[in-house]
């Protein structure tokens, strides 16, 4: 409906969806500058100072449990999820567009595994590792749980992708006389490169953020959310928004990065 | 060698076509072991398991090999399961509702108000990116807007509006419901937002010529068509909202319960087979809804 003169009726829903953003932002902006709270200062507006201290506090062993070693956890862990994700996710999709048997119970395996409350995995993983008699750690049964989450996305999306992509390309790769894996390597490849550093984005955040999965999982040592969840009981000082900013602000990176990346590849794609 | 690995249907020369049948007919099954083994693994055995053990005895200690019916009857005799479960299920009717209503006109605002394309996927990023960070940490950011010395009890207190701070803003069911809104409002967005793009628009101009006014072309043409995106929202928030017991326990300080939170309670006091059993019932019943909302809509077409 793009008709020259704006109506009424777009700016009541521009006025909502202002209203949608300030909901979504509004929180988050006053903890990052709560984050900030003076020495002395609460949990609450007015700010009582400003001071880096609870961001030192961050570090400190006593006040958050293990922030460093949490961190590192989270983040390899993340690291690992998206590159099997990502392989893993990009195999199935190609095996999706070819007919074999048990595709469909394959597909609905995988949709069963999106809906499939969290807490029911975690309980189920963490009582196998129990009676197989493995100890659950992080990079075994938390691993293995926080796949259940994020193949699915990467499943799908694959599914889309290809729904999408015309045979036409490869057809032609191959009446020039490229090999498959040629066909592959420089046509298929490139043209959904943005789609699989995409799937890689979801890979890493789900599971840099995921808990619930994680809760049953990850033996001894804590990932980061599963830090956090812990201290929402029992921390009462602006450490808690340090924390928030800081993985927040790592979020926020990571999805820059991922976009400049999608845009990068693109150029490179439309230039050649 | 290469033909050999040819996928099937395309146009070949025969004499190929049947060594190429037999060893390429294998690709695909490679192709999706790697998924089918950890979705095997992490998904179906840890259910499998899930159920074996629901008929399990226990003691404080360990969980005992058995054949029993007690964890089912305890589960489903007990008034404080069939309220938990009531209240799990008022959750997701709210949430779904409002999660609906928001998700509908934020992605017809985008899909039919924003009139470049790069417009449209730079205000879809703006919504998107907070689904991408930690969700405890988006709950925890409403204590200082809740709070009873937060922003929204101390501006309504300053201008006169309220004598003395609101109680129920925070640690609250409301401050549940809308700490699940804020979390999940995403996931109706997205679908929906995707089958609007699809529309085509001269449906809506033949609408249009044809005498239809706006809200006849949005009851009519636009909204049977996003049905699909919809339903598939549906799916998305009913299951986030029955599984949830973070946001619960949160955001109502332990005053409001669900069937997850009371799941982890068993599990955190090693009742393991009791926890079984009600995850058992809890996955029938969402199992049971996604079903039910997947006869309405076919996602293998709408991806």
């Amino acid at each position: 409906m793009s008709h020259d003169k704006r109506t009424f009726e777009f700016y009541v829903l521009a006025a909502f969806f202002a209203l949608f953003v300030l909901f979504l932002y509004g929180p988050l902006s006053a903890i990052l500058i709560l984050s900030f709270q003076g020495e002395n200062g609460g949990l609450t507006f007015p700010l009582n100072g400003v001071s880096l201290h609870w961001f030192a506090n961050l570090f400190e062993r006593q006040a958050v449990g293990d922030f460093g070693g949490s961190f590192k956890r989270s983040f390899i862990l993340g690291l690992m999820v998206m590159i099997v994700t990502v392989g893993v996710s990009l195999l199935a999709g190609l095996a999706f567009r070819q007919k074999f048997r048990g595709a469909t119970a394959l597909f609905y395996l995988a949709v069963a595994s999106l809906v499939v409350p969290s807490i029911i995995i975690s309980l189920g993983i963490g009582v196998v590792f129990q009676q197989i008699g493995f100890r659950p750690a992080w990079y075994t049964s938390a691993f293995g749980a926080h796949l259940t989450w994020t193949l699915p996305f990467g499943v799908l999306i694959m599914f889309a992708v290809f729904n999408r992509f015309s045979p036409a390309y490869e057809e032609a790769a191959r009446d020039l006389g490229a090999t498959s894996w040629q066909t592959f390597a420089h046509v298929v490849l490139p043209m959904i490169a943005p789609s699989l550093i995409g799937v890689g984005l979801f890979g890493f955040t789900l599971s840099y953020d995921e808990f619930a999965r994680t809760l049953m999982t990850s033996g001894t040592f804590n990932t980061l959310p599963l830090e956090i969840y812990g201290m929402t009981t029992n921390v009462t000082t602006p450490v808690l928004y340090a924390l928030g900013t800081v993985t927040t602000v790592f979020s926020f990176l990571v999805i820059l990065l991922t976009l400049g990346a999608i845009l990068y590849v693109g150029r490179r794609r439309a230039r050649i | 060698m290469t033909a050999v690995l040819e996928r099937p249907g395309m146009i070949e020369a025969k004499p190929a076509r049947r060594r190429r049948v037999s060893i390429g007919a294998v690709v695909p099954y490679l192709q999706a072991a790697p998924l089918a083994l950890i979705l095997g693994a992490f998904l179906l055995l840890p259910i499998l398991m899930i159920a074996v053990v629901s008929f399990w005895d226990y003691d404080f200690a360990a969980m005992y090999p058995d054949f029993l019916t007690i964890n089912y009857a305890d589960t489903l005799g007990s008034w404080v399961t069939w309220k938990t479960y009531l209240n799990t299920l008022k959750y997701a009717a709210i949430v779904w509702a409002l999660t609906l209503l928001i998700g509908f006109w934020v992605a017809y605002f985008l899909a039919f108000h924003i009139r470049t394309t790069a417009m449209q996927m730079v205000l879809f990023l703006v919504c998107t990116v907070p689904f991408l960070t930690s969700n405890i940490i988006r709950m925890i950011s409403w204590i200082p807007v809740l709070g009873r010395n937060g922003l929204v009890n101390s501006t309504l207190v300053e201008i006169g509006l309220i004598p003395k701070p609101i109680e129920w803003l925070l640690y609250s069911e409301f401050a549940v419901v809308l700490a699940m809104v804020h979390l999940y409002t995403l996931f109706m967005v997205t679908p929906i937002f995707n089958t609007l793009m699809r529309i085509d628009k001269s449906l809506i101009e033949a609408a249009r010529d044809a005498g239809a006014s706006g809200w006849q072309v949005l009851w009519n043409v636009v909204i049977p068509l996003a049905k699909p995106g919809m339903a598939i929202g549906t799916i998305f928030v009913v299951t986030l909202v029955m599984a949830d017991f973070s946001t619960v326990q949160v955001m109502s300080g332990g005053q409001s319960a669900s069937v997850a939170l009371m799941m982890k309670n068993q599990m955190s006091l090693l009742q393991y087979p009791a926890a079984a059993a009600n995850a058992v019932v809890l996955l029938v019943l969402v199992l049971l809804m996604v079903a039910g909302i997947l006869r309405i809509v076919d996602i293998r077409k709408e991806l």
